[in-house]
């Protein structure tokens, strides 16, 4: 690691560049040819495709045997299998997101051009969080991303919601974010470093009782919290979630979600790993907490994009359980549980935008009445959603689940896969309820679904990730246990 | 390896047939359900198969299969059968066709998903009595669940069915996710000791848990997490409150697999798992398993005399005569097992053969209550006659099949103690009580309702779903032989198996082992 700038290290950012180049491309093209809505919508999905291509590409040499990860711009960003596997989390997420968006949003009277641009920008975000290998260069891609977020939570200019979502995700994630910059600034006081490597080195030669230190990671730990909304940091998810134009909602679900996890797996491995102890005792309670509570109020929502907010916050109370076990299955249990999660609540979503028409919003649960005799195939992508979300087999719910619980027992942590379990039999109860509610109810006269052609390719994709890694889960598992290697200590 | 995959294909061909079902357009109903029965009759004629090429004399498991399925956690396809599984394999083949038979009229409202949820539950029974790899094994249990959640809320009776429809699958669920960690547990705890991480129960079965008196030590734990998922599922007291909902609110097809094939999923789970895996545990439970399974005898048995509705007097018959099937498996002898093993499967035909007569007057009639009936054998003299059969082969008249099994239960449970035998006894007669009552109140006398007067008696449609069970009962009555044969070497094997554990439990003398002076005694006999 040297303090020179190697122009030689933009080729291994070049899935990013591209990425940016794009987006501004598509920026550009709003700008220019505002009435070509067509080709900022294929300008976007090529620019996924592309990122993803050139991100495989990259990735090639690393999964082959013998590839070592390395580091690039002193050692601020890492070119590592966790950090891709995240992006194609990522990739697959926006992807997703883009498909839903293309005929939603003119029926909700976004303009598209900004829309796809800043949706690609905060994917940028997150893609420089999953590689971060310093505090800085992760705190910058959180604040990209979470910042373009706060522009699309708003999107809907004249909803009061929607404002209402835009405002108190920007304040309680600027909070956080500062909470975050407080702890960082704490462990860069204590040890002098902000590298995470260096950080833990420095951390190994102290003294591990030091209140400051408890302090840093107490301060990390809040922060996160907020940023995968675990329990008590979750006032403002559910709000969020309602308010924003559902596309938005499915983004933060399923992408940002994955990228704030990204990121505290990056900072509380790499950079305190020497602390785990006390940071495990934290993240236990946490994951007790946020289970059990997000799983106790889903039941009482009558709003579906709430009931899901609140069942993302008991999912994040699982993926803690894998990191809590700490060890190498534990962690590789919550990279397959964040992918698993990316489809099924893309799905779910999804199906919440294809009861979106001119006259029904379509986000309460008394929406999806007798869509099972209506519309038998979309009510069935809707069970699978519904029970993978359970995690009942053969979808990937559940092997996400299997996984998890496996690493917990695995790390003894018994009481906590307990509590896992009672939570999902809770689970089951407001999931069949929607199901119930499609299958055992009229449907009201004239429902009619959106026509939109992305969208079902959304939803098929969804149900076609969801089934065969539930059916055929082997090589995300060894995907997943590949990835991992080299980030434990 | 190799050889034809025949478990296999009992299992996916009804899969194959829902998938089928899907590209028939919901309006040829007559076409789902003939296309629905003959799935169902082709996958029983090859289930035929199986006992006609079974190896009686083999302990081992027979037909097996295998395929490499999720390598980086060590879990493969695995398929097979032994003399435990074996009549349960062929009752769960012979009743779909039968619940396909029966909803042949009662069912007219989305005939097309009906048939598709009937097929996938057969699936998923098969493939829970066959699987031989726990990954696999869970997959199949749970897959059960669903359809019969659909099975109870969309087609069961009005009233109550979404309570019931979420209480069964809530209950199930709880047990089945509590049993999926005693897995987990169990493959990490044998792996550690062998090196090679398997969910390979033939593999799993030869590695011993870590045991001790206490309530704490690891395969009690583990033995405790099984129990809950089997003890909801069988159902044992007092788990047993999700059954005379979930019987009474499903329609009859559900109440006939319910009661037919899938309690049994509980039972088998306890002699295919706990007992030859956690030998220990199940010794130092057995007078827990004991206290609970006389209760759920002698309570059923009381809750069935104060029933008004007919079809929540036979669901709580059923918690009274599982009560029975566990006692005998719990005895932990030849007789008791055995006994226990072949009532499970008269309970099944017995029970199921008793639902189908509830559903043939609600069609009717379209009430389930007893004082709406009375009389009925002088207007539906064939129905009677059968209704007869079942009801004395379900309180255990010799010369019928529950008189084998109850009598090989009360052999297994009086060689142990005569006290259990004694209680089980009440039960029979309470059992005799109630049901000789039901069929008085309900057949005999004169007809009390005006309107029954011109009911039709069973066409041939009706009368086939009950006239197979009925020459079964007498089969099993009169012959028992070949039934019993064929599990003796198995249920020999988990014997052995438990003796061997016998001696670990019982080497030094301790609290809580050694209030069963009956049989210690019966041991130095030997």
């Amino acid at each position: 690691m040297t303090g020179t700038f190697n122009p030689a290290d933009v080729l291994h950012i070049l899935p990013e560049v591209f990425l940016t180049v794009v987006a501004l491309g598509i920026l550009v093209l709003s700008f220019a040819a505002p009435s070509r809505r067509k080709w900022i919508e294929i300008l976007a999905v090529v620019g996924v495709g592309g990122t993803a291509i050139l991100l495989v590409q990259a990735a090639v040499p690393l999964f082959r045997p013998g590839g070592e990860p390395y580091a690039v711009f002193s050692g601020m960003y890492l070119v590592d299998k966790f950090a891709i596997f995240f992006k194609v989390v990522f990739l697959v997420a926006t992807l997703l997101v883009i498909l839903m968006s293309i005929d939603y949003l003119p029926l909700i009277g976004v303009p598209v051009g900004e829309f796809y641009a800043i949706l690609l920008f905060s994917t940028l975000g997150m893609m420089f969080m999953a590689s971060g290998g310093n505090l800085l260069s992760l705190y910058i891609g959180l604040e990209t991303m979470s910042i373009c977020i706060y522009i699309l939570c708003g999107f809907l200019k004249q909803d009061q919601k929607s404002n209402e979502a835009a405002l108190k995700y920007l304040l309680m994630g600027a909070f956080s974010s500062g909470v975050i910059l407080y702890g960082i600034s704490l462990l860069y006081g204590l040890t002098g470093a902000l590298d995470l490597k260096e950080v833990a080195a420095s951390i190994a030669t102290m003294d591990l009782s030091n209140p400051a230190l408890l302090l840093a990671m107490v301060m990390l730990t809040a922060g996160f919290g907020f940023k995968i909304a675990a329990v008590p940091f979750h006032m403002y998810v559910p709000d969020v979630y309602e308010g924003a134009p559902t596309a938005v909602t499915a983004f933060l679900a399923i992408a940002s979600e994955a990228a704030a996890v990204a990121a505290l797996l990056r900072v509380f491995l790499g950079a305190m790993p020497h602390i785990q102890v006390d940071w495990t005792m934290l993240f236990w309670i946490l994951s007790v907490l946020t289970m059990t509570i997000g799983n106790i109020v889903a039941m009482a929502q009558r709003n579906i994009k709430r009931m899901l907010a609140y069942s993302g916050i008991a999912h994040i109370g699982y993926v803690l359980i894998g990191f809590v076990a700490g060890t190498e299955l534990g962690i590789s249990a919550v990279l397959l549980y964040v992918l698993v999660y990316a489809f099924m609540t893309a799905g779910a979503f999804a199906m919440v935008i294809l009861l979106h028409t001119e006259t029904v919003k379509g986000d309460l649960i008394e929406d999806f009445a007798g869509l099972g005799q209506v519309k038998p195939i979309a009510a069935a992508a809707m069970l699978v959603f519904l029970l993978s979300l359970t995690g009942i087999p053969p979808t990937a719910g559940f092997v996400g689940k299997f996984y998890i619980f496996g690493a917990a027992i695995h790390a003894k942590f018994y009481w906590l896969a307990l509590i896992a379990v009672i939570n999902t039999a809770i689970s089951l109860f407001y999931y069949m309820r929607v199901a119930m509610v499609m299958y055992m109810q009229e449907a009201p006269t004239g429902l009619v679904l959106s026509s939109s052609r992305p969208l079902y390719l959304a939803l098929g994709f969804a149900v076609l990730g969801t089934m065969v890694i539930g059916i055929y889960p082997g090589p995300f598992l060894e995907l997943a246990r590949a990835s991992v290697f080299g980030l434990l200590p | 390896m190799g050889g034809f995959p025949i478990l296999s294909i009992v299992t996916f061909v009804p899969l194959a047939g829902a998938i089928l079902l899907l590209f028939i357009r919901r309006e040829q109903e007559n076409k789902i359900r003939m296309v629905s029965l003959l799935v169902a009759g082709v996958t029983f004629l090859i289930t035929l198969a199986l006992p006609l090429s079974f190896d009686f004399a083999s302990a081992e498991m027979q037909f097996v299969e295998r395929a490499s399925w999720i390598p980086a956690i060590g879990v493969t396809y695995v398929m097979g059968m032994d003399g435990i599984s074996l009549w349960l394999v062929c009752l769960t083949a012979l009743i779909t066709p039968i619940a396909v038979l029966c909803s042949w009229e009662a069912i007219t409202d989305r005939v097309k998903e009906y048939h598709v949820f009937i097929l996938l539950i057969h699936t998923g029974m098969m493939g829970v009595f066959l699987a031989l790899d726990f990954f696999l094994f869970y997959v199949f249990w749970e897959v059960v669940l669903v359809p019969m959640y659909f099975l109870i809320g969309i087609w069961g009776a009005p009233e109550r069915r979404l309570y019931a429809a979420i209480k069964f699958f809530l209950y199930t669920l709880f047990g089945s996710v509590v049993m999926l960690l005693g897995i987990l547990a169990v493959y990490f705890n044998a792996g550690a000791q062998t090196g090679t991480y398997t969910f390979d129960i033939l593999e799993l079965m030869k590695v011993s848990y870590p045991w001790s008196p206490s309530l704490f030590s690891f395969q009690n734990l583990v033995w405790l997490a099984f129990f809950i998922s089997f003890a909801i599922k069988v159902p044992m007291f007092p788990f047993h409150t999700w059954l005379p909902d979930a019987h009474t609110e499903a329609p009859t097809a559900g109440s006939l697999i319910l009661a037919a094939v899938l309690l049994k999923m509980g039972t088998y789970g306890f002699v295919r798992f706990s007992l030859p895996m956690f030998p220990e545990a199940t010794l130092y439970f057995v007078p827990f398993m004991v206290t609970l399974s006389i209760v759920a005898i002698i309570y059923g048995a009381m809750v069935c005399l104060v029933q008004r509705d007919m079809k929540r007097l036979i669901a709580f018959s059923s918690v009274s005569h599982m009560g029975f099937v566990m006692l005998g498996m719990f005895a932990l002898n030849m007789q008791g097992l055995q006994g226990s093993i072949l009532q499970m499967v008269n309970h099944g035909l017995s029970t199921g053969a008793l639902f189908l007569i509830v559903g043939l007057i609600y069609d009717r009639i379209h009430s389930r209550m007893i004082a709406d009936m009375g009389g009925l054998s002088s207007v539906m003299p064939v129905y009677a006659t059968l209704f007869a059969i079942t009801m004395l082969s379900s309180i255990g008249l010799p010369g019928l099949n529950g008189f084998i099994g109850e009598f090989l239960i009360l052999v297994g449970a009086f060689k142990v103690s005569w006290v259990w035998a004694v209680f089980a006894v009440t039960g029979i007669v309470l059992g005799a009580a109630y049901m000789l009552w039901l069929f008085q109140r309900t057949m005999f006398g004169p007809v009390v309702h005006e309107s029954n007067k011109g009911l039709l008696d069973l066409n041939l449609r009706e009368a086939m779903t009950l006239i197979p069970l009925v020459i079964l009962f007498f089969w099993i009555g009169l012959y028992p032989a070949p039934f019993l044969k064929a599990m003796e070497p198995s249920v020999q094997k988990v014997v052995a198996r438990l003796e061997e554990a016998r001696k670990v439990v019982e080497a030094p003398p301790r609290m809580a082992v050694a209030e069963k002076p009956g049989r210690a005694r019966h041991e130095d006999q030997k």
